[in-house]
């Protein structure tokens, strides 16, 4: 038995007789001959419609599946369309039950909506906003919701899950410390030798100590460590939580009795809001050491003097202000990675989904947020 | 065909006028330090439903996923359609792969896909026909494994989970396989639409002339639509054959399922009603 591509291709041949005429089919009428399957059956209803009465032989048909059964079914509905009876010949038995489960019926395709381009941009245009409208709604009735379910923890210490919590730490703030640190350290590298180059045309070099001391400790480093964690953490989270939404995990939480928030969401949301600032002092301290590094290296500024520059330049709230906004920054990384978590339905693509617009919403709220920390400070001169 | 091997029952299966369409020879298979599989040897001939039993981890899904080229073989050869599929150029290979449909244990629908795209998969990718006559078959073959044309448009996510494995049976079948594989197909179903399944099964086989290849847990569905039976046990076929003989056998494990406590009932019941052969219910559509 022959596997390669089709060696008796569907055909069919006309004898005219004077009973009457006589189509008489052969070869493969399978889907394994493609377009010339669909070709072969166009063929029939083209030759037979002159006739009135017509005879399909079947005796030459070597095999026959769903599609060659029902392409012929259809080629004798569309004669008896156009008027022209049709009897079957010498059909194998095997081939009748084929046949029959393949009569033809129509298939009527579900009605598609069709609407105009502005009338679809349009409507896409409040969808979204809408959209947005609810997620922020939703946002804000999480928060409140985590915030009530701290209240009660706080009211039953004990019902507090530590160990979890301490897990979430180590997940989050331990093994990122590499990384941090690596980031970190290019970056204070980078901001110095820009530093370095730019003020040296105005024989100002030394201010660099000033400029990478300012602005790593207000902003740089909560930054640049948010937006890893929300990357890094932020991501993990909403697959861990997708994930036991998807495997209706969450449910079984439900029927237990246990609340999803206090179970699942308060040890990484609170996980979060303890690793960021240790990660951030982390971060300042890495950066600080690559832009001293640097300034060693590329603007002959020894260490000494960087420390005795570095300690005109900064006071204590130069790195509160960083410090500070840490923790706001990985409770919004937080909610936003749980709720996009628990959003997620059934299927894996969903989960994708849902991952990829954490990640993009939690970057882009803690640029929002440092944006409105960078108005507050400023407005209270702190 | 079969050459005189070391058969569990041997005499029950040698039929030199049967052709042979898979036929696995001395198999090994194990992953790191197990071995799952040890010297297995089975046959399954052309135009029958071959059942295959097997406690839970016996290693019914690796067989299935061997034959299928999914997991490789430590020894021992797969004669498929009877050609050594290693030997296959991939060329070939392809063309014998597009002979055969599997329906996984769980679907595995691509649920990025409607039902009716997850159908049309294998037909987009192998053969050149218009779109029209595509969605034509895809909504017979919906029609043929009796979901209704609604569900055409929905995605897998949506479906129930009787609807899942019917539409991976439309998809299975999409491109009229002469060889069926099905891995527990009425798991996870409730006993009437476990038993409507069945029924289906044994239509489509008989209408299609398919040659069926079933892994099941259900007592059900090998006294109702199975020819032979093959059971699995300590990585080997302990026994194949009608399931009479099967019913007959003094393997432990074999007793244990066909006469325990739940076995029993139905094997009892079934034995009253010896004589009434199981025909396919007629289709009523
Ligand atoms: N990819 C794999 N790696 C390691 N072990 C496996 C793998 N697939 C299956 N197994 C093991 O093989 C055994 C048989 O599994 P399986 O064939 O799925 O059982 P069943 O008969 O219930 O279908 C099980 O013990 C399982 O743990
Ligand atoms: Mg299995």
């Amino acid at each position: 038995m022959t596997v390669a591509a089709i060696e008796r291709p569907p055909n069919l041949t006309r004898q005219s007789s004077p009973e009457g005429a006589r189509l008489s089919l052969s070869g493969d009428w399978t889907l394994v001959a493609s377009h010339r399957l669909e070709a072969a059956a166009a063929r029939i209803v083209e030759e037979a419609s002159r006739d009135r009465m017509i005879i399909f032989d079947l005796a030459q048909v070597s095999r026959l599946d769903t599609a060659g059964a029902w392409l012929i079914n259809r080629a004798r509905h569309e004669l008896a369309r156009r008027g022209v009876a049709v009897a079957l010949e010498h059909v194998r038995p095997e081939y009748s039950t084929l046949l029959e489960e393949a009569h033809y019926r129509a298939f009527e395709a579900p009605a598609r909506p069709r609407f105009k381009l502005v009338f679809v941009l349009l409507s896409d245009l409040g969808e979204s906003t809408v959209g947005a409208l609810r997620e922020f709604y939703r946002g804000v009735s999480f928060l409140g919701e985590f915030v009530a379910s701290m209240i009660y923890v706080a009211q039953h210490p004990k019902r507090f899950r530590f160990t979890a919590l301490v897990a979430q730490i180590e997940l989050i703030c331990f093994r990122s410390v590499p990384i941090i640190v690596l980031i970190n350290v290019l970056v204070g590298g980078i901001v110095a030798q820009q530093g370095i180059f730019q003020l040296l045309k105005f024989g100002a070099s030394s201010y660099t100590v000033s400029l990478i001391g300012i602005l790593v400790l207000r902003e740089l480093g909560v930054l640049l460590t948010s937006i890893m964690i929300a990357g890094r953490s932020g991501s993990a989270i909403t697959a861990c939580l997708g994930s036991m939404k998807m495997r209706e995990e969450v449910d079984a939480l439900l029927v237990m009795g246990l609340s999803p928030m206090e179970v699942l969401i308060a040890p990484r949301v609170l996980g979060l809001v303890i690793a960021l600032p240790i990660l951030t002092f982390v971060a300042d301290m890495a950066a600080l050491f690559g832009g001293m590094i640097v300034s060693w290296w590329y603007g002959g500024i020894s260490p000494v003097a960087f420390a005795s520059l570095l300690k005109e330049a900064i006071a204590l709230h130069t790195f509160l202000v960083g410090i500070i906004k840490a923790p706001f920054m990985a409770l919004v990384i937080g909610l936003i990675a749980s709720m996009d978590g628990l959003e997620t339905k059934g299927s894996a693509e969903s989960l994708g989904q849902q991952v990829t617009s954490s990640v993009v919403k939690s970057i882009f709220m803690v640029i929002v947020m440092d944006g409105l920390f960078a108005v507050f400070f400023a407005s209270i001169d702190y | 065909m079969s050459s005189p091997s070391t058969y569990a029952d041997g005499a029950a299966e040698r039929r030199p006028n049967r052709d042979v369409i898979i036929s696995v020879r001395d198999l090994v298979i194990g992953f790191g330090d197990v071995t799952i599989v040890k010297g297995l040897n089975l046959d399954v001939f052309r135009g029958e439903v071959l059942g295959v039993v097997g406690g839970s981890g016996q290693g019914k899904s690796v067989l299935t996923r061997a034959i299928l080229g999914l997991v490789p073989a430590r020894g021992g050869a797969i004669r498929i359609f009877g050609q050594d599929r290693d030997a296959l150029a991939p060329a070939e290979r392809r063309i014998l792969e597009q002979r055969w449909g599997v329906l996984f244990q769980n679907g595995a629908l691509f649920s990025g896909l409607t039902v009716k795209q997850n159908i049309q998969m294998p037909m987009r990718e192998t053969r050149e026909i218009s779109h029209h006559l595509m969605d034509e078959l895809a909504m017979l073959k919906l029609e043929l494994v009796g979901l209704p044309p609604d569900a055409a448009d929905k995605l897998p996510s949506e479906l129930s989970g009787g609807m899942v494995k019917r539409a991976a049976l439309a998809r299975a079948l999409a491109l009229d396989p002469e060889l069926v594989f099905l891995d527990e197909p009425t798991s996870g179903l409730d006993p009437i639409g476990a038993a409507e399944f069945d029924e289906l099964i044994g239509t489509l086989q008989q209408t299609l002339g398919l040659t069926v290849f079933m892994v099941t847990h259900d007592l059900d569905s090998l006294y109702s639509i199975c020819d032979r039976v093959a059971a699995l046990a300590e990585g080997r076929v302990i026994a194949a054959g009608p399931l009479e003989t099967l019913l007959e056998s003094d393997h432990p494990w074999l007793k244990a399922y066909f006469h325990g406590v739940r076995g029993g009932r139905l094997t009892a019941a079934r034995m009253e009603h010896k004589d009434e052969e199981w025909k396919p219910a007629p289709t009523t559509r």
